[in-house]
């Protein structure tokens, strides 16, 4: 379970004069969903852009699976992507397609399955995700928030990943609805074993699904470790983040509920 | 397929992947073993379908080196749930847990309810209410288009006696964007097609000796039509279009809901302005056109027709009156009303996805060229009877 699944090395990124990240230094294990945190503009998404290979990084390293991304021809690239899942902060489903195309989509383009092997298989994930049979034909635009995440969640899971990067999955999202998704995420972890790469605010997300949190401030990672390690960490920021009055909420209902 | 298989291989950690297989071991057991995957979904599709599930009484998945959910959907389907929840009862937990929610998601999958397929009888209804549907919705969006331009002379007629609420900054902006920055465009499409005219002119009249009469066929057609026409044409291509994506992407964004909850009227911030701006940009763009449509005919019969620019602007002011330029201006505001209309309510009917505003945008250039066209059309007819 220990073996290192994504290595970031030196990071930089910089968007014109602006320095985002500097001297980022992270790593992603096997199996464990590693919640990464941080004020607004400390650049969570863009790291996490960094890794999926949406934003070229000005410095460092990335290696994924071993292997060091810009070292990498488009052909491997491009394989090394597919073991990606990535469910945007906005669902981004393709709003043209219905939930069941949307799912189905990698499936046809990416393996030798036919159109209806893949519908069955993309029938079999949008119920894995918790979606009624029923929501299968529907267009995305006739959708609640929560049912997006959930078909996102689908798409993401359409190749069966080996990572799964997650960018705010609960924002928006009704406390019930919310919970329900980090149990979702937790009981899938366990059945089909990812990584998961979680970029959240959510503090009651934060304490009941991540077995590591990163922090991220300064243009680096501050920490990275066990909740109630980093919660520890003497560093202002961090203090008033998980010792503020929702933090120590969340925690009291964390220790509640174990 | 090799590829996937390859990729999927040669992480660290993970097991070399080889070809999945089921393998009689005793009399009613059945053995998987190799790597059990998406990448190689035809390849377990075929070692179950050599295998009849009835005649199995266990399923051995031990030497299965990966399993993934696609492969699990197989297996189960292949062997039936119940059986598979038993079998997986002697699994390690983490394949147990895989197996078993994929069990549950295809409970949830099988209890769809199965769309019946339509007979040939119920398709052509279907046809039939579409084409209902089509001519319903054409009627209903001229009544909306009626209903917009109501809602904006309202508008127009509420602010126009209160300065204060003009919003001279807004429109001054969308007469840089909609007019100034559509000159070059104009006059270069305009005198083109000014030299074309003249161009078929000469062809024909030189037949009946009449060449220097090409100079009354370019100056009357762009006087009277092409200045205008093509301006107005220009700008549903270019303006309309633009119209529709700004509002439409409003819209979608809830900016346009925003301005209502915050008491402010869309119609007068968002509509007015552009609406008017293009009431002022195409008149503007009309006369720019008609000259350089003329011009257009000038250099080409000074170059090619041996009619001196003199002689030209001789024939222009002996021979045609200055009516014909305000019988062409004339239909210019109107078409500005109409392009701005159509540009803008497209706009306010954007839902939501991307898509719409794509159609959206689609349906205001198509409607607004179409509507300009049948509009002069209408306005020749009706000069030609007066007369003038």
């Amino acid at each position: 379970m220990s073996d290192t699944v994504i290595h970031i090395d030196n990071l930089e990124n910089r968007f014109g004069t602006t320095v985002v990240h500097q001297g980022l230094n992270l790593s992603v294990m096997r199996g464990e969903i590693l919640g990464v945190v941080g004020g607004s503009g400390t650049g969570k998404s863009v790291l996490l852009r960094s890794i999926v290979g949406l934003k070229p990084i000005d410095d460092g390293d990335i290696h994924v699976f071993g292997q060091r991304l810009a070292a990498l021809d488009r052909r491997q690239r491009a394989a090394v992507e597919r073991r990606f899942g990535v469910l945007f902060q906005q669902g981004a489903l393709y709003s043209s397609l219905n939930l069941l195309e949307n799912v189905a989509l990698p499936l046809v383009e990416h393996t030798p399955l036919s159109r209806p092997e893949a519908e069955q298989i993309a029938r079999m994930k949008l119920a894995l995700v918790g979606l009624p049979a029923g929501a299968a034909e529907q267009m995305p635009a006739a959708l609640s928030g929560g049912m997006i995440k959930r078909a996102a969640l689908a798409r993401a899971l359409a190749l069966d990943p080996d990572v799964l990067f997650l960018d705010e999955p609960t924002a928006g999202l009704d406390p019930i609805s919310a919970a329900r998704f980090d149990q979702l995420l937790l009981t899938l972890r366990d059945a089909l074993g990812f990584s998961v790469f979680l970029v959240t605010h959510d503090l009651d997300t934060l304490y009941s699904v991540c077995d590591r949190v990163a922090v991220l401030a300064r243009k680096q990672v501050l920490v990275a470790d066990t909740l109630e390690n980093v919660a520890a960490t003497q560093d202002d920021w961090i203090q008033d983040y998980f010792h503020g009055p929702r933090g120590r909420a969340a925690y009291a209902s964390m220790k509640e509920n174990r | 397929m090799d590829d996937l298989s390859n990729t999927s291989g040669s992480s660290p950690g993970s097991v070399p992947s080889s070809a999945p297989l089921a393998r009689i071991e005793t009399n009613q057991q059945l053995t998987l073993s190799g790597t059990w995957t998406l990448a190689y979904f035809h390849a377990i599709k075929k070692q179950l379908s050599t295998h009849d599930a009835k005649h199995i009484e266990r399923l051995s998945l031990e030497p299965v080196t990966q399993l993934d959910t696609a492969a699990a959907q197989l297996m189960i389907e292949w062997f039936g749930s119940e059986r598979m929840q038993q079998q997986a009862n002697h699994l390690p937990d983490q394949r147990r847990q895989l197996i078993l929610s994929v069990i549950e998601a295809l409970e949830v999958v099988a209890e769809a309810p199965e769309t019946p397929a339509r007979t040939g009888f119920q398709r052509l209804g279907d046809s039939l209410a579409r084409l209902g549907q089509q001519v319903t919705a054409l009627f209903t969006q001229q009544l909306y288009l009626l209903g917009f331009l109501g809602v904006v002379l309202a508008a127009f007629g509420r602010t126009f006696w209160r300065p204060g609420r003009w919003r001279l900054t807004a429109t001054v902006a969308h007469i840089h964007q909609t007019g100034l920055n559509a000159v070059p465009i104009v006059v270069l499409l305009t005198f083109m097609v000014g030299a074309v005219v003249a161009f078929l002119g000469a062809t024909v009249l030189t037949t009946f000796g009449a060449t220097i009469y090409t100079v009354n066929l370019v100056v009357f057609s762009f006087l009277r039509e092409f200045g205008v026409l093509l301006a107005a044409i220009m700008l549903a291509g270019r303006t309309a279009s633009a119209f529709t994506a700004q509002l439409g992407a409003m819209k979608s964004n809830e900016e346009i809901d925003a301005l209502r909850t915050q008491g402010l009227d869309p119609i007068e911030l968002l509509v007015l302005p552009r609406v008017i701006a293009l009431w002022v940009s195409l008149p503007l763009l009309a006369f720019i056109g008609t000259l350089s449509g003329m011009l257009g005919g000038a250099v080409v019969g000074a170059v090619s027709l041996d009619i001196p620019f003199a002689q030209f602007w001789q024939i222009v002011q002996r021979d045609i009156s200055v009516r014909h330029l305000w019988v062409g201006l004339s239909k210019a505001p109107l078409f500005a009303l109409v392009i701005a209309i159509i540009g803008c309510a497209e706009g306010f009917k954007v839902s939501g996805s991307a898509q719409s505003v794509g159609e959206r945008t689609t349906s205001s250039v198509v409607q607004s060229i179409f509507m300009v066209i049948l509009l002069d059309a209408l306005a020749a007819l009706y000069f030609m009877q007066m007369g003038w």
